[in-house]
């Protein structure tokens, strides 16, 4: 039962993540192997500001997340929306945004490997907190909370205001929703700065309970893609049930038989999607 | 590409080849670590660009490879007693055998599913393997010791480098390379001539694997001491794509033309700034992604053929 609790607060967490990803994936197009490199920006921004002023990191969610959002538009337009122009196919594009993003990627860990190259270790809320005659630490409780509210928040806007309708448009046909009047280029770059905001949150509310360092964003770039392609690309409904499998066995792997084994196990779920289900969770086979 | 399968660019070769091989008599230690150095990054790449750059398939597996090979030496030498070269013998086939397996699962899809699977492969051996020597084989640290000099390791792999190229040239003589730029310009088009896509790509991603797992075994002696932390480090695979890209993949040769300079710099950068390495590659990716897509020599061709001259 505490497997199981703290594995679906964990799944929570994840699913967020996932959603920053999934929106930069499955509406812009851009695979960001960069991802986590942000959400170690949001872990290293509450990391500092809870050290220097003990302010919590539920308000520097609050300062980091348009932050994210901005500097994420920057590179979107600046750095992606040439790589867009240029490629001739899908495959082309894929290729050049995936070494671009790896480089990215590689330039933020070394910037801030020179800002802090230690842990990032603070405490914030290690209370015990009790659910049926269980104790869990409070902080992951909050952090599954808020990431519930980021993600509803989100799905509303997604599923029932227009911009969030054309969000959708764009993720099923780039050409198509070009064609009934959808600002393609200016949807792209807000679903990459929106994904980049969401994942940088992400980030903020997981330094809360697990402690951080500089180098660590490509394990959870990885944890996030396996969550999208377990789910099926742009499913949110699949990406959450993924993301609950995957806190889920991490948990049990790292309770029942070793914690350096997590990542073994995320990536025989990986095996396993891949050799039986590649179209994810509740896709449909292409015809 | 016909040009590139002549027989005199392989004259050309062991001419090249030949002179590599002198090297052990005029370099001194440091410099001599250095030319080690590149003749296996040298061998890595082109292996790596047989597949890779014929395909557009980024394999960042070479680490997970190279890491098997250093790995079997280690363990077979210190926990089994088992000598040098019978392990150097296993170590490939392993390699190899783990590339078709990962080739048979990924390899059908698309290119973002191998990309996101070969990169983190080399952890996940990583772990595996560290959690079985901290739990069944005990010792933690691997022994490697041979009355090999870097020059003797040197001259091995000068001549798999020379192996490597002849395949890679009888490759793009063959049906198979043949198949091969098809399937890199549109897959589609090659599954509707008949191309069999996914055993092609197999078989050369399962010879990259025995490359690498090759190499990693063979260099093993260099570093006495095999931790399972270093052999895997992800590292090695970044690298190696920044030198084949940043060299070319279009030419059986390009790549050398990226690992040169890069080695260099690479040594340069650690010896004195080793903080910013990480930076170092970063800004490496992002220079070949917007400055130099086609490499080195696709530049130097480009530049050549808009004056009108196409003599290479």
């Amino acid at each position: 039962m505490d497997i199981i609790i703290t594995g679906l607060l964990l799944g929570g967490t994840y699913a967020l993540i996932a959603f920053g990803l999934n929106l930069q994936y499955g509406v812009a197009r851009i695979m960001n192997l960069a991802n986590g490199e942000f959400l170690v920006l949001g872990a290293l921004a509450a990391f500092w500001i809870f050290v220097a002023d003990a302010i919590s990191p539920i308000l520097t969610m609050l300062v980091v997340a348009p932050l994210a959002f901005f500097g994420n538009w920057v590179i979107y337009t600046v750095l992606l929306r040439p790589l867009v122009r240029r490629a001739k196919t899908q495959g082309h594009l894929e290729v050049d945004s995936i070494l671009a993003t790896f480089g990215m990627s590689f330039a933020l860990v070394g910037i801030m490997v020179s800002i802090h190259g230690e842990y990032f270790t603070y405490s914030y809320l290690a209370e015990p907190f009790e659910i049926m005659g269980e104790t869990f630490a409070l902080n992951r409780i909050i952090a599954f909370c808020f990431a519930l509210l980021i993600g509803g928040l989100l799905w509303l806007w997604l599923y029932f205001t227009r911009p969030g309708m054309a969000m959708r448009a764009v993720s099923v046909s780039t050409e198509a929703s070009g064609l009934v009047g959808i600002n393609v280029p200016k949807m792209s770059a807000l679903a990459f700065a929106l994904g980049g905001a969401v994942t940088t949150m992400g980030g903020t509310l997981i330094s809360t309970f697990i402690t951080l360092d500089a180098s660590v964003g490509v394990i959870f770039t990885m944890k996030a893609l396996i969550i999208i392609i377990m789910g099926g690309v742009g499913d949110i409904r699949g990406a959450i049930v993924a993301a609950l499998i995957l806190g889920l066995v991490e948990t049990m792997v790292a309770r029942l038989i070793d914690p350096g084994l997590t990542l073994a196990a995320a990536y025989a779920i990986f095996v396993l999607i891949l050799l039986f289900r590649p179209q994810g969770l509740f896709g449909r086979r292409p015809s | 590409m016909s040009r590139d399968s002549s027989i005199s660019s392989l004259v050309w070769a062991g001419v090249l080849l030949l002179l590599a091989a002198c090297v052990p008599l005029v370099a001194n230690g440091y410099w001599m670590s250095i030319a080690l150095t590149i003749a296996m990054f040298t061998v890595l790449t082109t292996s790596w660009a047989l597949f890779s750059g014929p395909t557009h398939y980024i394999s960042l597996a070479t680490a997970a490879f190279f890491g098997v090979g250093g790995y079997l030496v280690g363990t077979g030498m210190s926990d089994f007693g088992m000598g040098f070269w019978p392990m150097v013998a296993i170590a490939p086939l392993v390699g190899a055998v783990l590339a078709f397996l990962i080739g048979i699962a990924t390899l059908r899809l698309s290119g973002v599913y191998f990309v996101i699977f070969t990169l983190g492969l080399a952890e996940m051996i990583r772990t595996l393997v560290s959690w079985i020597q901290n739990n069944f084989t005990g010792s933690r640290g691997l022994y490697v010791l041979t009355d090999l000099s870097e020059a003797d390791i040197y001259i091995y792999l000068v001549i798999l480098a020379a192996a490597v190229y002849f395949v890679g040239w009888w490759v793009n003589r063959s049906r198979l390379g043949f198949a091969l730029r098809i399937i890199g310009n549109d897959e589609t088009v090659a599954r509707h001539v008949g191309i069999n896509t996914a055993m092609s790509k197999v078989i050369l991603f399962t010879f990259s694997g025995f490359v690498a797992a090759l190499v990693g075994a063979l260099i093993a002696p260099r570093y006495t001491y095999i931790e399972p932390n270093g052999v895997f480090s992800p590292e090695l695979s970044f690298i190696v794509v920044i030198m084949a890209l940043l060299g070319g993949t279009g030419r059986l040769w390009g790549p050398i033309v990226g690992v040169i300079p890069f080695a260099l710099l690479q040594e340069y950068i650690n010896a004195n700034y080793s903080n910013y390495s990480t930076l170092v590659l970063g800004i490496a990716f992002l220079v070949i992604v917007y400055f130099l897509p086609s490499g080195v020599v696709g530049r130097i061709e480009q530049a050549l053929a808009r004056k009108g001259r196409s003599t290479w």
